[in-house]
């Protein structure tokens, strides 16, 4: 692994060597680098690209790794990941891609990540995208994910795009059994002439499902973002959604949460805000001494923490 | 000391064309003073307050402060010189801890027994504050008190705190007044407080009542305290001007 290799391993998973536990490391559209555990097997898929990772029933504590790096330019990765969470387990997986595009042509990872979440198991995801290099060609992030939740299973998902991505289409979908829980914590920065665009729709389909899905962005320059986030409610459930987005320059934001209920006892509620930078908030941290520029600052930074 | 000579502050309204909100304030805040700004609401205090922090441009007039006219300085170049102001209502800020907010006042990061120390002043347990987000989780109170606190971390030759008792339950309104009490003895600095509330004037070496953006009168809290009761009488025009 060369020093860009690294440095895109660090800004994805922040990852300073070969991590602990199991991982699976991807670099411009091959594997590089694996190791299963115990609990935790990593096979290669037979039928197409990409890998299946089985977690056994009342696995602990144990986490696995799988960032993709692509540091060539002109290579487009598609890629089918499969996890098969056995009942009673509790993981933290780490994904997420790096591109260092240094050339003239696009690079793209589609990720396209399936989850089978056993009964009572809780696992936390956590997805980083980052893009950077100084070559003129895009760098296209196009992430799906499926989620199927078996009874009164937890999910954390956390996803975190901050720089450097041209355009990334983020397509989400969940079935939740009775007593799953989804929380899904979206975080997205776009600058310059970037797009970005999430499409999720979760679908509580079993007695007491909740799901949660807060969405905080700052569009910049003459980036454009859309949000479509859909909770459909087909049983006695609970969800939030919350869209918050600061608008700076001469961007283009668009949030269109749509909630559906489909049985007497789902209560399903959303809220969506687009703003400026806060007058007063701005004010405030001036008379700490900041200038106008700081402040602002470091407000996108904790809005987007 | 600061110094306001003449300060007048008008806006355009569609309706009534210029409203002056402060009508040839000024005003002299020596060092070392505790000062209390009264008077009936929309009288012009909170404006006059904006207008030192630099918050609002005064129509005309000017402001002297140590020797040095501010009048055209930003926020933040008098936030440098060591003026510092605590909201009337306070933004929230999303994502934003109460530790890092003490800390961004204070200048740089503060050590956990320090930030204590501040919230304790204010009355908030602060071990159940110290990594909570400024959002719209706190209370009114909670907000109000935590930016009490970003004054009190900072190194302020003037502090100015807008209405610092409103929404602040009995209880940490009590501890609040002791807070006061020892940063008056404790700092080599001034305080203005605009405040209606008495237990506050009684801590003042200065009452200045403001009403229809004039200060109808000022003095030691002896002085103003007294005609101060007397204009709360029924029928005074201290209630709305006429």
């Amino acid at each position: 692994m060369n020093k860009t290799d690294s440095s895109l391993l660090q800004a994805i998973s922040d990852l300073h060597e070969i991590p602990a536990g199991a991982y699976n490391i991807r670099k411009n559209g091959e594997g590089h680098s694996r190791r299963s555990t115990a609990n935790i097997e990593i096979t290669t898929k037979e039928d197409k690209p990409g890998i299946d990772i089985t977690v056994a029933p009342g696995t602990k504590n144990e986490s696995v790794h799988i960032p993709v790096i692509i540091s060539e330019s002109g290579i487009n990765d598609l890629v089918y990941n499969d996890f098969y969470i056995g009942d009673n387990a509790d993981v933290l997986i780490v994904a997420g891609c790096g591109i260092h595009n240094a050339g003239d042509e696009k690079s793209q990872h589609d990720g396209i990540h399936r989850f089978h979440i056993g009964k009572n198991s809780k696992i936390k995801y956590v997805e980083k995208h980052y893009g950077e290099g100084e070559g003129t060609g895009d760098r296209v992030l196009n992430p799906t994910t499926e989620i199927y939740m078996d009874e009164n299973s937890f999910c954390e998902m956390e996803s975190v795009q901050i720089k450097g991505v041209d355009s990334t289409l983020r397509e989400m979908k969940a079935h939740l059994k009775s007593g799953a829980k989804l929380v899904i914590t979206e975080r997205l920065m776009t600058h310059g002439k970037q797009s970005a665009r999430s499409n999720v729709e979760i679908n509580l389909d079993g007695d007491d499902s909740s799901a949660q899905i807060i969405s905080r962005s700052v569009a910049k320059d003459e980036s454009v973002q859309v949000f479509y986030p859909r909770a459909v409610g087909n049983a006695p459930c609970r969800a939030h959604v919350q869209c918050d987005s600061i608008i700076m320059d001469n961007a283009k934001v668009r949030s269109i949460p749509e909630i559906a209920a489909n049985n007497e006892f789902a209560q399903i509620v959303h809220e969506a805000a687009i703003g400026r930078v806060n007058n007063d908030q701005l004010i405030k941290l001036q008379t700490f001494g900041m200038t106008e520029e700081e402040a602002e600052e470091i407000i996108v930074q904790c809005f987007l923490k | 000391m600061l110094e306001l000579r003449n300060i007048c502050f008008s806006v355009d309204d569609t309706a009534k064309g210029t409203l002056g909100i402060l009508n040839g304030i000024s005003l002299e805040i020596p060092d070392k003073t505790f000062t209390v700004i009264t008077g009936p609401n929309g009288g012009g205090k909170s404006t006059l307050a904006k207008i030192i922090m630099g918050i609002e441009k005064p129509t005309s007039g000017s402001i002297i402060f140590d020797g040095t006219d501010i009048t055209d300085m930003s926020v933040s170049e008098r936030a440098k010189l060591g003026i510092g102001y605590a909201f009337q209502q306070p933004p929230r800020f999303k994502g934003l801890t109460v530790r890092q907010l003490l800390s961004l006042a204070h200048g740089n990061e503060l050590p956990v027994d320090e930030c204590c120390a501040y919230l304790t002043n204010v009355g908030l347990c602060s071990k159940n504050y110290l990594n909570r987000d400024v959002d719209s989780s706190l209370s009114g109170g909670e907000v109000k008190r935590v930016e009490i606190a970003t004054l009190m971390a900072r190194n302020l030759k003037l502090s100015i705190y807008d209405e610092p008792e409103a929404g602040i339950d009995l209880w940490s309104f009590a501890m609040l007044i002791e807070s006061f009490k020892t940063s008056i003895r404790n700092t080599a600095n001034s305080v203005i407080i605009i405040s209606h509330q008495e237990r506050i004037m009684q801590l003042a070496d200065k009452l200045v009542v403001v009403a229809d953006g004039k200060i109808r009168s000022q003095g030691t809290k002896e002085e103003i305290f007294p005609q101060l009761m007397g204009e709360f009488d029924p029928g005074c025009d201290f209630r709305g001007g006429a």
